[in-house]
Protein backbone atom coordinates (compact mmCIF):
# COMPACT_ATOMS: atom_id res chain seq x y z
CA UNK A 1 0.00 0.00 0.00
CA UNK A 2 1.20 3.38 -0.40
CA UNK A 3 2.13 5.78 1.99
CA UNK A 4 -1.24 8.03 1.91
CA UNK A 5 -3.81 4.84 1.79
CA UNK A 6 -5.33 6.76 4.66
CA UNK A 7 -5.94 10.01 2.86
CA UNK A 8 -9.60 9.44 0.73
CA UNK A 9 -12.33 11.39 -0.52
CA UNK A 10 -12.60 14.29 -3.12
CA UNK A 11 -13.59 17.39 -1.11
CA UNK A 12 -14.69 20.75 -2.50
CA UNK A 13 -15.43 23.95 -0.46
CA UNK A 14 -18.10 25.37 -0.62
CA UNK A 15 -18.45 29.24 -1.17
CA UNK A 16 -21.43 31.07 0.37
CA UNK A 17 -21.83 34.53 0.96
CA UNK A 18 -24.90 35.93 2.80
CA UNK A 19 -26.63 32.12 2.63
CA UNK A 20 -26.32 31.90 -1.48
CA UNK A 21 -23.35 29.38 -2.89
CA UNK A 22 -21.24 30.49 -5.66
CA UNK A 23 -22.05 29.10 -8.58
CA UNK A 24 -18.00 27.99 -9.43
CA UNK A 25 -18.72 25.72 -6.14
CA UNK A 26 -21.34 23.08 -7.80
CA UNK A 27 -18.84 23.37 -10.95
CA UNK A 28 -16.18 22.35 -8.73
CA UNK A 29 -18.80 19.25 -7.53
CA UNK A 30 -19.69 18.33 -10.89
CA UNK A 31 -15.59 18.02 -11.66
CA UNK A 32 -15.15 16.46 -8.13
CA UNK A 33 -17.94 13.46 -9.16
CA UNK A 34 -15.54 12.51 -11.81
CA UNK A 35 -12.78 12.51 -9.99
CA UNK A 36 -14.05 10.76 -7.55
CA UNK A 37 -15.63 8.30 -10.24
CA UNK A 38 -12.12 7.47 -11.27
CA UNK A 39 -10.58 7.16 -7.37
CA UNK A 40 -13.55 4.27 -5.94
CA UNK A 41 -14.20 7.38 -3.57
CA UNK A 42 -17.04 9.78 -2.95
CA UNK A 43 -17.67 13.55 -2.57
CA UNK A 44 -17.56 16.30 0.47
CA UNK A 45 -18.90 19.64 0.13
CA UNK A 46 -17.22 21.71 3.23
CA UNK A 47 -19.60 24.21 4.28
CA UNK A 48 -18.75 26.52 6.57
CA UNK A 49 -20.65 29.55 7.39
CA UNK A 50 -23.44 30.36 9.99
CA UNK A 51 -26.80 28.82 10.11
CA UNK A 52 -26.48 27.27 7.18
CA UNK A 53 -27.57 24.01 7.12
CA UNK A 54 -30.70 24.66 4.85
CA UNK A 55 -27.96 24.71 1.75
CA UNK A 56 -27.24 21.11 2.55
CA UNK A 57 -30.18 19.76 0.53
CA UNK A 58 -29.14 22.27 -3.29
CA UNK A 59 -25.21 20.46 -2.54
CA UNK A 60 -27.01 17.03 -2.33
CA UNK A 61 -28.95 17.60 -5.00
CA UNK A 62 -25.88 18.81 -7.26
CA UNK A 63 -23.74 15.72 -6.38
CA UNK A 64 -22.16 15.91 -2.89
CA UNK A 65 -22.39 12.64 -1.02
CA UNK A 66 -21.32 14.16 2.03
CA UNK A 67 -21.88 17.27 3.09
CA UNK A 68 -19.33 18.70 5.88
CA UNK A 69 -21.07 21.52 7.80
CA UNK A 70 -19.04 24.00 9.96
CA UNK A 71 -21.48 26.13 11.49
CA UNK A 72 -20.43 28.91 13.99
CA UNK A 73 -20.86 32.57 14.62
CA UNK A 74 -17.30 32.99 13.40
CA UNK A 75 -18.21 31.86 9.97
CA UNK A 76 -20.94 34.51 9.33
CA UNK A 77 -18.36 36.38 7.11
CA UNK A 78 -15.42 35.62 5.29
CA UNK A 79 -12.54 36.32 6.73
CA UNK A 80 -9.79 34.51 6.24
CA UNK A 81 -8.60 33.18 9.61
CA UNK A 82 -11.25 31.83 11.16
CA UNK A 83 -12.26 30.31 7.35
CA UNK A 84 -8.23 29.20 7.23
CA UNK A 85 -8.60 27.58 10.85
CA UNK A 86 -12.24 25.53 9.68
CA UNK A 87 -10.21 23.92 6.63
CA UNK A 88 -7.35 23.04 8.36
CA UNK A 89 -9.59 21.31 10.84
CA UNK A 90 -11.65 19.70 8.31
CA UNK A 91 -8.28 18.41 6.76
CA UNK A 92 -6.63 17.40 9.96
CA UNK A 93 -9.60 14.92 10.87
CA UNK A 94 -11.15 14.04 7.75
CA UNK A 95 -8.07 13.70 5.69
CA UNK A 96 -9.32 13.81 2.11
CA UNK A 97 -7.33 12.94 -0.97
CA UNK A 98 -7.67 15.90 -3.03
CA UNK A 99 -9.48 19.25 -1.64
CA UNK A 100 -11.05 22.02 -4.77
CA UNK A 101 -11.68 25.83 -4.40
CA UNK A 102 -13.16 28.16 -6.60
CA UNK A 103 -10.20 30.17 -7.68
CA UNK A 104 -12.47 33.25 -6.65
CA UNK A 105 -11.42 36.14 -4.40
CA UNK A 106 -12.69 34.15 -1.38
CA UNK A 107 -10.96 31.25 -2.70
CA UNK A 108 -7.59 32.42 -3.98
CA UNK A 109 -7.08 34.01 -0.55
CA UNK A 110 -8.14 31.04 1.58
CA UNK A 111 -6.44 28.39 -0.78
CA UNK A 112 -3.19 29.38 0.17
CA UNK A 113 -2.93 30.10 3.81
CA UNK A 114 -4.72 27.04 4.19
CA UNK A 115 -1.97 25.04 1.92
CA UNK A 116 1.11 26.89 3.89
CA UNK A 117 -0.63 25.67 7.16
CA UNK A 118 -1.14 22.16 5.77
CA UNK A 119 1.79 21.84 3.93
CA UNK A 120 0.82 20.75 0.77
CA UNK A 121 1.27 21.80 -2.79
CA UNK A 122 -1.32 24.06 -4.60
CA UNK A 123 -1.81 24.61 -7.70
CA UNK A 124 -3.47 27.77 -8.95
CA UNK A 125 -6.39 28.20 -11.68
CA UNK A 126 -6.49 24.42 -12.95
CA UNK A 127 -8.33 24.30 -16.34
CA UNK A 128 -7.98 20.67 -16.50
CA UNK A 129 -8.45 18.01 -13.61
CA UNK A 130 -7.85 14.53 -14.39
CA UNK A 131 -6.64 11.20 -12.11
CA UNK A 132 -3.48 9.70 -13.44
CA UNK A 133 -4.44 5.81 -14.21
CA UNK A 134 -1.71 4.55 -13.41
CA UNK A 135 -0.55 6.25 -10.03
CA UNK A 136 -3.60 7.61 -9.13
CA UNK A 137 -2.49 11.04 -8.69
CA UNK A 138 -4.19 14.44 -9.34
CA UNK A 139 -2.81 15.70 -12.68
CA UNK A 140 -3.76 19.67 -12.63
CA UNK A 141 -3.23 21.18 -15.67
CA UNK A 142 -3.07 25.09 -16.05
CA UNK A 143 -1.50 28.07 -18.33
CA UNK A 144 1.75 29.35 -17.64
CA UNK A 145 3.35 32.74 -19.02
CA UNK A 146 0.10 34.52 -19.48
CA UNK A 147 -1.60 31.72 -21.37
CA UNK A 148 0.74 31.06 -24.08
CA UNK A 149 2.31 27.62 -22.26
CA UNK A 150 0.14 24.56 -20.35
CA UNK A 151 1.74 22.94 -17.32
CA UNK A 152 0.96 19.79 -15.78
CA UNK A 153 1.28 20.06 -12.17
CA UNK A 154 1.45 16.58 -9.38
CA UNK A 155 1.78 16.59 -5.80
CA UNK A 156 3.62 13.25 -5.13
CA UNK A 157 4.24 13.37 -1.86
CA UNK A 158 2.33 15.62 0.22
CA UNK A 159 -1.61 14.68 1.24
CA UNK A 160 -4.22 16.39 0.31
CA UNK A 161 -3.84 17.73 -3.34
CA UNK A 162 -4.82 21.11 -3.89
CA UNK A 163 -6.00 23.03 -6.50
CA UNK A 164 -8.40 26.11 -7.48
CA UNK A 165 -10.43 26.32 -10.57
CA UNK A 166 -11.77 29.72 -12.26
CA UNK A 167 -15.32 29.82 -12.21
CA UNK A 168 -16.95 28.66 -15.48
CA UNK A 169 -14.16 26.50 -16.22
CA UNK A 170 -15.96 22.91 -14.88
CA UNK A 171 -19.09 21.87 -16.09
CA UNK A 172 -21.84 21.57 -13.21
CA UNK A 173 -23.78 17.47 -12.82
CA UNK A 174 -27.12 17.28 -13.28
CA UNK A 175 -29.28 18.22 -10.73
CA UNK A 176 -31.35 15.24 -9.04
CA UNK A 177 -34.12 16.47 -7.09
CA UNK A 178 -34.26 14.68 -4.10
CA UNK A 179 -30.94 13.53 -4.62
CA UNK A 180 -29.85 13.58 -0.29
CA UNK A 181 -26.46 14.11 1.04
CA UNK A 182 -25.41 12.57 3.91
CA UNK A 183 -24.37 15.67 6.74
CA UNK A 184 -21.98 15.72 9.20
CA UNK A 185 -21.60 18.47 11.62
CA UNK A 186 -18.19 19.36 12.18
CA UNK A 187 -17.50 21.17 15.58
CA UNK A 188 -14.26 23.70 15.39
CA UNK A 189 -13.23 25.35 18.31
CA UNK A 190 -12.43 29.27 17.47
CA UNK A 191 -10.00 31.72 19.58
CA UNK A 192 -10.06 35.08 18.69
CA UNK A 193 -6.17 35.97 17.73
CA UNK A 194 -3.82 38.40 16.50
CA UNK A 195 -4.54 37.43 13.22
CA UNK A 196 -8.51 37.81 13.08
CA UNK A 197 -9.59 41.20 11.43
CA UNK A 198 -12.51 43.33 12.47
CA UNK A 199 -15.09 43.67 9.45
CA UNK A 200 -16.04 47.31 9.72
CA UNK A 201 -18.09 47.61 6.88
CA UNK A 202 -19.27 45.95 3.47
CA UNK A 203 -20.17 48.14 0.63
CA UNK A 204 -21.80 46.88 -1.95
CA UNK A 205 -20.47 47.41 -5.73
CA UNK A 206 -22.76 49.97 -7.39
CA UNK A 207 -25.42 48.55 -9.34
CA UNK A 208 -26.67 44.69 -9.80
CA UNK A 209 -23.40 43.64 -11.56
CA UNK A 210 -23.34 41.09 -14.04
CA UNK A 211 -21.87 37.76 -13.86
CA UNK A 212 -20.67 37.12 -17.54
CA UNK A 213 -18.91 34.00 -15.96
CA UNK A 214 -22.35 32.62 -16.22
CA UNK A 215 -24.25 33.82 -19.13
CA UNK A 216 -25.00 31.64 -22.33
CA UNK A 217 -24.55 34.53 -25.12
CA UNK A 218 -21.72 37.24 -24.34
CA UNK A 219 -21.00 39.72 -27.24
CA UNK A 220 -17.86 40.95 -26.54
CA UNK A 221 -16.01 44.55 -27.71
CA UNK A 222 -12.45 45.64 -27.76
CA UNK A 223 -10.27 48.78 -28.59
CA UNK A 224 -11.99 48.46 -31.93
CA UNK A 225 -15.22 49.75 -30.22
CA UNK A 226 -13.71 53.11 -30.82
CA UNK A 227 -16.12 54.79 -27.79
CA UNK A 228 -18.19 53.84 -24.57
CA UNK A 229 -21.02 55.50 -27.05
CA UNK A 230 -20.72 52.88 -29.25
CA UNK A 231 -21.04 49.75 -27.14
CA UNK A 232 -24.69 50.68 -27.62
CA UNK A 233 -24.55 48.49 -30.66
CA UNK A 234 -23.50 45.65 -28.61
CA UNK A 235 -25.76 46.02 -26.24
CA UNK A 236 -28.43 45.75 -28.78
CA UNK A 237 -26.85 42.68 -30.46
CA UNK A 238 -26.89 41.12 -27.18
CA UNK A 239 -30.52 41.84 -26.34
CA UNK A 240 -31.81 40.57 -29.76
CA UNK A 241 -29.66 37.35 -29.16
CA UNK A 242 -30.77 37.23 -25.39
CA UNK A 243 -27.33 37.57 -24.16
CA UNK A 244 -24.75 39.90 -22.26
CA UNK A 245 -22.21 42.10 -23.14
CA UNK A 246 -18.16 41.49 -22.13
CA UNK A 247 -15.30 43.41 -23.04
CA UNK A 248 -11.16 42.80 -23.88
CA UNK A 249 -9.29 44.92 -21.02
CA UNK A 250 -8.22 47.72 -23.62
CA UNK A 251 -12.10 48.32 -23.47
CA UNK A 252 -11.87 48.28 -19.74
CA UNK A 253 -8.91 50.20 -19.64
CA UNK A 254 -10.58 52.88 -22.22
CA UNK A 255 -13.15 53.74 -19.55
CA UNK A 256 -16.13 52.49 -21.41
CA UNK A 257 -17.12 49.26 -19.68
CA UNK A 258 -16.48 48.13 -15.98
CA UNK A 259 -13.90 46.01 -15.05
CA UNK A 260 -16.34 43.18 -13.86
CA UNK A 261 -17.10 42.53 -17.55
CA UNK A 262 -13.46 42.00 -18.83
CA UNK A 263 -12.69 38.87 -20.60
CA UNK A 264 -8.79 37.22 -20.16
CA UNK A 265 -6.13 36.61 -17.89
CA UNK A 266 -6.35 39.54 -15.67
CA UNK A 267 -10.53 39.66 -15.87
CA UNK A 268 -12.93 36.49 -15.89
CA UNK A 269 -12.65 33.13 -18.12
CA UNK A 270 -15.72 32.48 -19.82
CA UNK A 271 -17.73 29.74 -21.55
CA UNK A 272 -20.54 30.43 -23.23
CA UNK A 273 -22.34 28.55 -25.98
CA UNK A 274 -21.54 31.65 -28.63
CA UNK A 275 -18.86 34.42 -28.11
CA UNK A 276 -18.75 37.26 -30.53
CA UNK A 277 -16.16 38.75 -30.35
CA UNK A 278 -16.31 42.67 -32.10
CA UNK A 279 -13.37 44.74 -32.92
CA UNK A 280 -10.87 42.64 -30.48
CA UNK A 281 -7.55 42.17 -31.71
CA UNK A 282 -7.17 38.97 -29.80
CA UNK A 283 -4.43 39.12 -27.46
CA UNK A 284 -2.94 36.02 -25.57
CA UNK A 285 -4.33 37.26 -22.42
CA UNK A 286 -7.90 37.43 -24.05
CA UNK A 287 -7.93 34.33 -25.69
CA UNK A 288 -6.78 32.37 -22.51
CA UNK A 289 -10.40 33.70 -21.24
CA UNK A 290 -12.29 32.49 -24.09
CA UNK A 291 -11.13 29.73 -26.15
CA UNK A 292 -13.36 27.28 -24.45
CA UNK A 293 -15.96 28.78 -25.85
CA UNK A 294 -18.40 26.70 -28.06
CA UNK A 295 -18.80 28.77 -31.11
CA UNK A 296 -17.07 31.61 -31.63
CA UNK A 297 -17.29 34.40 -34.17
CA UNK A 298 -15.25 37.57 -34.87
CA UNK A 299 -15.87 40.66 -36.70
CA UNK A 300 -13.02 42.65 -36.90
CA UNK A 301 -11.42 45.19 -39.53
CA UNK A 302 -8.20 43.78 -39.91
CA UNK A 303 -7.69 40.34 -41.05
CA UNK A 304 -4.33 39.63 -39.74
CA UNK A 305 -5.87 39.97 -36.16
CA UNK A 306 -5.33 36.35 -34.17
CA UNK A 307 -8.64 36.22 -33.21
CA UNK A 308 -9.43 35.00 -36.44
CA UNK A 309 -7.42 31.75 -35.96
CA UNK A 310 -9.69 30.41 -33.50
CA UNK A 311 -12.90 31.95 -34.41
CA UNK A 312 -14.86 29.82 -36.26
CA UNK A 313 -16.57 32.12 -38.48
CA UNK A 314 -15.44 35.49 -39.20
CA UNK A 315 -15.81 38.25 -40.95
CA UNK A 316 -13.48 41.28 -42.17
CA UNK A 317 -15.32 44.59 -42.32
CA UNK A 318 -16.74 47.42 -40.65
CA UNK A 319 -18.13 47.00 -37.46
CA UNK A 320 -20.26 49.90 -37.55
CA UNK A 321 -21.88 48.00 -40.59
CA UNK A 322 -22.01 44.79 -39.71
CA UNK A 323 -22.79 44.83 -36.59
CA UNK A 324 -26.21 47.13 -36.87
CA UNK A 325 -27.21 45.28 -39.65
CA UNK A 326 -26.81 41.53 -38.08
CA UNK A 327 -29.24 42.73 -34.64
CA UNK A 328 -31.50 44.09 -37.37
CA UNK A 329 -31.94 40.30 -39.51
CA UNK A 330 -31.37 38.41 -35.92
CA UNK A 331 -34.48 39.94 -34.90
CA UNK A 332 -36.39 39.58 -38.41
CA UNK A 333 -35.43 35.60 -38.11
CA UNK A 334 -36.54 35.66 -34.82
CA UNK A 335 -39.81 37.19 -35.40
CA UNK A 336 -40.20 34.93 -38.37
CA UNK A 337 -39.67 31.75 -36.66
CA UNK B 1 9.06 54.92 13.01
CA UNK B 2 7.37 52.00 10.83
CA UNK B 3 8.88 49.57 9.14
CA UNK B 4 7.64 48.28 5.55
CA UNK B 5 8.89 45.67 3.99
CA UNK B 6 7.64 45.11 -0.22
CA UNK B 7 8.28 41.86 -1.88
CA UNK B 8 8.81 42.47 -5.24
CA UNK B 9 9.45 40.25 -8.66
CA UNK B 10 10.93 40.67 -12.03
CA UNK B 11 8.71 39.31 -14.58
CA UNK B 12 9.20 38.74 -18.58
CA UNK B 13 6.75 41.40 -19.88
CA UNK B 14 4.02 38.54 -20.83
CA UNK B 15 2.85 41.22 -23.05
CA UNK B 16 5.40 41.35 -25.54
CA UNK B 17 5.59 37.48 -25.06
CA UNK B 18 4.77 35.95 -28.81
CA UNK B 19 4.41 32.39 -30.05
CA UNK B 20 6.82 31.32 -32.95
CA UNK B 21 3.71 30.56 -35.65
CA UNK B 22 5.08 27.23 -36.90
CA UNK B 23 6.25 25.48 -34.12
CA UNK B 24 4.04 27.09 -31.36
CA UNK B 25 6.77 27.77 -29.32
CA UNK B 26 7.43 30.26 -26.95
CA UNK B 27 9.87 33.93 -28.26
CA UNK B 28 11.65 34.72 -25.51
CA UNK B 29 14.37 36.58 -26.77
CA UNK B 30 14.13 40.45 -26.81
CA UNK B 31 11.17 40.30 -24.29
CA UNK B 32 11.77 42.72 -21.42
CA UNK B 33 11.62 42.05 -17.55
CA UNK B 34 10.19 44.52 -15.63
CA UNK B 35 8.93 45.31 -12.00
CA UNK B 36 5.54 42.79 -11.30
CA UNK B 37 2.66 45.58 -11.46
CA UNK B 38 0.58 44.37 -8.44
CA UNK B 39 4.49 45.30 -6.86
CA UNK B 40 4.90 47.86 -8.16
CA UNK B 41 1.60 49.32 -6.67
CA UNK B 42 2.40 47.74 -3.84
CA UNK B 43 5.47 49.69 -3.18
CA UNK B 44 4.09 52.70 -4.26
CA UNK B 45 1.29 52.05 -1.28
CA UNK B 46 4.63 52.03 1.13
CA UNK B 47 6.13 55.08 -0.59
CA UNK B 48 3.02 56.86 0.35
CA UNK B 49 2.52 56.03 3.68
CA UNK B 50 6.46 57.03 4.22
CA UNK B 51 5.50 60.16 2.51
CA UNK B 52 2.74 61.02 4.66
CA UNK B 53 4.11 59.70 8.06
CA UNK B 54 7.42 58.68 8.35
CA UNK B 55 8.50 55.10 7.46
CA UNK B 56 11.45 52.83 6.45
CA UNK B 57 10.85 50.98 3.19
CA UNK B 58 13.21 48.08 2.69
CA UNK B 59 12.05 45.86 -0.93
CA UNK B 60 13.48 42.59 -0.93
CA UNK B 61 12.85 40.18 -4.62
CA UNK B 62 14.19 36.56 -4.57
CA UNK B 63 15.19 35.71 -8.16
CA UNK B 64 19.06 35.63 -10.50
CA UNK B 65 21.47 38.27 -10.24
CA UNK B 66 19.72 40.15 -12.94
CA UNK B 67 16.47 40.48 -10.00
CA UNK B 68 18.87 43.74 -8.79
CA UNK B 69 17.65 46.13 -11.58
CA UNK B 70 13.98 46.23 -10.18
CA UNK B 71 15.79 46.44 -6.63
CA UNK B 72 17.79 49.37 -8.02
CA UNK B 73 14.36 50.64 -9.66
CA UNK B 74 12.64 50.21 -5.89
CA UNK B 75 15.60 52.69 -4.61
CA UNK B 76 15.45 55.59 -7.44
CA UNK B 77 11.46 55.69 -6.45
CA UNK B 78 12.35 56.14 -3.15
CA UNK B 79 13.00 52.79 -0.63
CA UNK B 80 15.53 52.87 1.21
CA UNK B 81 16.86 49.44 1.19
CA UNK B 82 17.40 46.83 -0.91
CA UNK B 83 17.60 42.93 -0.59
CA UNK B 84 18.46 40.47 -3.02
CA UNK B 85 17.79 36.45 -2.36
CA UNK B 86 19.68 34.92 -4.61
CA UNK B 87 21.35 31.49 -4.77
CA UNK B 88 21.19 28.12 -6.97
CA UNK B 89 19.88 25.86 -3.75
CA UNK B 90 16.21 28.28 -3.82
CA UNK B 91 15.50 27.74 -7.55
CA UNK B 92 13.24 25.85 -9.17
CA UNK B 93 10.49 26.58 -5.99
CA UNK B 94 7.04 26.51 -6.16
CA UNK B 95 5.07 29.13 -4.01
CA UNK B 96 5.23 26.91 -1.04
CA UNK B 97 8.93 26.87 -1.01
CA UNK B 98 8.83 30.79 -2.60
CA UNK B 99 7.30 32.13 0.40
CA UNK B 100 8.92 29.55 3.06
CA UNK B 101 12.27 31.24 1.42
CA UNK B 102 10.87 34.40 1.67
CA UNK B 103 9.28 34.50 4.65
CA UNK B 104 12.54 33.54 6.12
CA UNK B 105 14.39 36.36 4.94
CA UNK B 106 11.69 38.89 5.93
CA UNK B 107 11.67 37.50 9.19
CA UNK B 108 15.35 39.19 10.20
CA UNK B 109 14.06 42.74 8.64
CA UNK B 110 11.85 44.36 11.60
CA UNK B 111 8.64 44.94 10.06
CA UNK B 112 5.09 46.28 11.29
CA UNK B 113 3.62 45.87 7.29
CA UNK B 114 4.66 43.26 4.34
CA UNK B 115 3.50 44.06 0.97
CA UNK B 116 3.29 41.69 -1.79
CA UNK B 117 1.71 41.92 -4.98
CA UNK B 118 -1.69 40.07 -5.43
CA UNK B 119 0.08 37.78 -8.34
CA UNK B 120 3.20 38.06 -10.52
CA UNK B 121 2.05 38.31 -14.62
CA UNK B 122 4.18 35.22 -15.82
CA UNK B 123 2.81 32.50 -12.68
CA UNK B 124 -0.35 34.51 -11.89
CA UNK B 125 -1.14 31.97 -8.77
CA UNK B 126 -2.01 34.98 -6.28
CA UNK B 127 -0.59 32.65 -3.41
CA UNK B 128 2.71 33.52 -2.13
CA UNK B 129 1.56 36.57 0.04
CA UNK B 130 -1.14 34.49 1.75
CA UNK B 131 1.59 31.67 2.08
CA UNK B 132 4.00 34.15 3.21
CA UNK B 133 1.84 35.64 5.73
CA UNK B 134 0.91 32.20 7.39
CA UNK B 135 4.67 31.00 7.25
CA UNK B 136 5.32 34.62 9.58
CA UNK B 137 2.25 33.59 11.67
CA UNK B 138 0.78 37.28 10.86
CA UNK B 139 -2.77 38.10 9.47
CA UNK B 140 -3.33 39.09 5.20
CA UNK B 141 -5.80 41.02 3.37
CA UNK B 142 -5.75 40.38 -0.29
CA UNK B 143 -6.76 42.33 -2.68
CA UNK B 144 -6.25 45.86 -1.29
CA UNK B 145 -7.30 48.76 -2.80
CA UNK B 146 -7.07 51.42 -0.16
CA UNK B 147 -5.09 51.26 2.60
CA UNK B 148 -4.94 53.91 5.77
CA UNK B 149 -2.85 53.22 8.96
CA UNK B 150 -4.47 53.88 11.84
CA UNK B 151 -2.96 53.98 15.58
CA UNK B 152 -1.74 50.50 16.08
CA UNK B 153 -3.88 49.01 12.79
CA UNK B 154 -4.11 49.23 9.31
CA UNK B 155 -8.03 50.22 7.70
CA UNK B 156 -7.88 48.26 4.95
CA UNK B 157 -10.79 48.34 1.55
CA UNK B 158 -10.65 44.76 0.35
CA UNK B 159 -11.89 43.41 -2.69
CA UNK B 160 -14.54 40.94 -3.57
CA UNK B 161 -16.54 40.06 -6.68
CA UNK B 162 -19.23 42.03 -5.51
CA UNK B 163 -18.99 44.09 -2.84
CA UNK B 164 -16.09 45.47 -0.54
CA UNK B 165 -15.28 44.72 3.25
CA UNK B 166 -13.42 47.11 4.36
CA UNK B 167 -11.15 45.58 7.60
CA UNK B 168 -9.27 46.90 10.49
CA UNK B 169 -5.97 44.44 10.82
CA UNK B 170 -3.48 45.10 13.84
CA UNK B 171 0.05 45.10 12.80
CA UNK B 172 1.97 43.43 11.96
CA UNK B 173 0.62 42.16 8.55
CA UNK B 174 0.97 41.40 5.19
CA UNK B 175 -1.31 42.97 2.69
CA UNK B 176 -1.95 42.08 -0.94
CA UNK B 177 -2.14 44.86 -2.96
CA UNK B 178 -3.70 45.32 -6.40
CA UNK B 179 -2.72 47.96 -9.62
CA UNK B 180 -5.78 49.49 -8.75
CA UNK B 181 -4.58 50.48 -5.43
CA UNK B 182 -2.73 53.29 -7.06
CA UNK B 183 -0.78 54.75 -9.57
CA UNK B 184 2.99 54.15 -8.96
CA UNK B 185 5.41 57.27 -9.53
CA UNK B 186 8.11 57.01 -11.87
CA UNK B 187 12.17 57.62 -10.96
CA UNK B 188 13.66 60.93 -10.55
CA UNK B 189 16.85 61.67 -11.62
CA UNK B 190 18.35 61.97 -7.93
CA UNK B 191 16.44 58.72 -7.18
CA UNK B 192 18.55 57.07 -10.02
CA UNK B 193 21.61 58.37 -9.22
CA UNK B 194 21.12 57.55 -5.52
CA UNK B 195 20.01 54.35 -6.30
CA UNK B 196 23.65 53.28 -8.49
CA UNK B 197 25.92 55.13 -6.72
CA UNK B 198 24.99 55.79 -3.15
CA UNK B 199 22.57 52.79 -2.54
CA UNK B 200 23.69 49.29 -1.86
CA UNK B 201 21.83 45.98 -2.97
CA UNK B 202 22.21 43.46 -0.36
CA UNK B 203 22.63 40.02 -1.35
CA UNK B 204 21.60 36.89 0.91
CA UNK B 205 22.60 33.58 -0.17
CA UNK B 206 21.60 30.53 0.84
CA UNK B 207 24.24 30.75 4.16
CA UNK B 208 22.31 33.96 5.07
CA UNK B 209 18.56 32.73 5.01
CA UNK B 210 17.13 30.98 8.00
CA UNK B 211 15.23 28.17 6.71
CA UNK B 212 15.58 24.75 6.67
CA UNK B 213 16.92 22.67 3.74
CA UNK B 214 13.39 20.87 3.02
CA UNK B 215 11.27 24.33 3.17
CA UNK B 216 13.39 25.41 0.21
CA UNK B 217 14.21 25.04 -3.97
CA UNK B 218 12.83 22.40 -5.92
CA UNK B 219 13.84 19.67 -3.35
CA UNK B 220 10.97 21.51 -0.57
CA UNK B 221 8.57 22.28 -2.93
CA UNK B 222 5.32 19.76 -2.92
CA UNK B 223 4.49 20.53 -6.48
CA UNK B 224 6.34 19.46 -9.52
CA UNK B 225 5.93 20.59 -12.97
CA UNK B 226 4.96 17.26 -14.69
CA UNK B 227 5.27 18.41 -18.11
CA UNK B 228 4.55 21.86 -19.87
CA UNK B 229 4.18 22.26 -23.19
CA UNK B 230 2.64 25.08 -25.80
CA UNK B 231 -1.28 25.09 -26.12
CA UNK B 232 -3.26 23.26 -28.99
CA UNK B 233 -4.13 25.89 -31.11
CA UNK B 234 -7.82 24.99 -32.24
CA UNK B 235 -7.91 24.75 -35.86
CA UNK B 236 -8.80 27.80 -38.00
CA UNK B 237 -12.09 28.62 -39.00
CA UNK B 238 -13.42 30.12 -41.61
CA UNK B 239 -13.18 34.08 -43.23
CA UNK B 240 -15.12 36.06 -45.29
CA UNK B 241 -14.56 39.73 -46.34
CA UNK B 242 -17.58 40.15 -48.27
CA UNK B 243 -19.67 43.89 -48.17
CA UNK B 244 -21.39 44.62 -44.67
CA UNK B 245 -25.08 43.32 -45.30
CA UNK B 246 -23.55 39.88 -47.17
CA UNK B 247 -21.29 39.39 -44.15
CA UNK B 248 -24.32 39.87 -41.76
CA UNK B 249 -26.48 37.59 -44.12
CA UNK B 250 -23.56 34.91 -43.72
CA UNK B 251 -23.29 35.13 -40.23
CA UNK B 252 -27.01 34.90 -39.78
CA UNK B 253 -27.13 31.74 -41.74
CA UNK B 254 -24.44 30.37 -39.20
CA UNK B 255 -26.44 31.08 -36.16
CA UNK B 256 -29.51 29.24 -38.32
CA UNK B 257 -26.90 26.24 -38.82
CA UNK B 258 -26.02 26.05 -34.92
CA UNK B 259 -29.61 26.08 -33.71
CA UNK B 260 -28.63 30.00 -31.95
CA UNK B 261 -31.52 31.31 -33.66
Amino acid sequence: MNQFSEYKGVYVFVQQVEGVIAPVSFELIGKARELAKDLGTGVSAVLCGYNVAGLADELGECGADTVVLVDDPALESYMTEPYAHAMHSVIEFFKPEVVLYGATTIGRDLAPRVSARVHTGLTADCTKLEIDKETGRLLMTRPAFGGNLMATIVCPDFRPQMATVRPGVMQRAERVSGRRARVLPFGVKFEKNDRYVEILDVIKKMNESVDISQADILVSGGRGMGSKENFQMLYDLADALGGRVSASRAAVDAGWVDKELQVGQTGKTVRPKLYIAVGISGAIQHLAGMEESDLIIAINRDETAPIFNIADYGVVGDLNKVVPMLTEKIRAAKAES
Amino acid sequence: MLNIVVCIKQVPDTNEVRLDPKTGTLIREGVPSIMNPDDKAGLEAALRIKDELGACVRVVSMGPAQADAVLREALAMGADEAYLISDRAFGGADTWATSSTIAAAVSKLPYDIVFTGRQAIDGDTAQVGPQMAEHLGIPNVSYAEEIRVVGDSLIVKRQFENSYQVVRVKMPCLVTALTELNRPRYMTPGGIFSAYREKQVTVWARADVPVDDSNIGLKGSPTRVKESFPKALKGKGEVVTLDAEAEADYLVSKLREKFVI
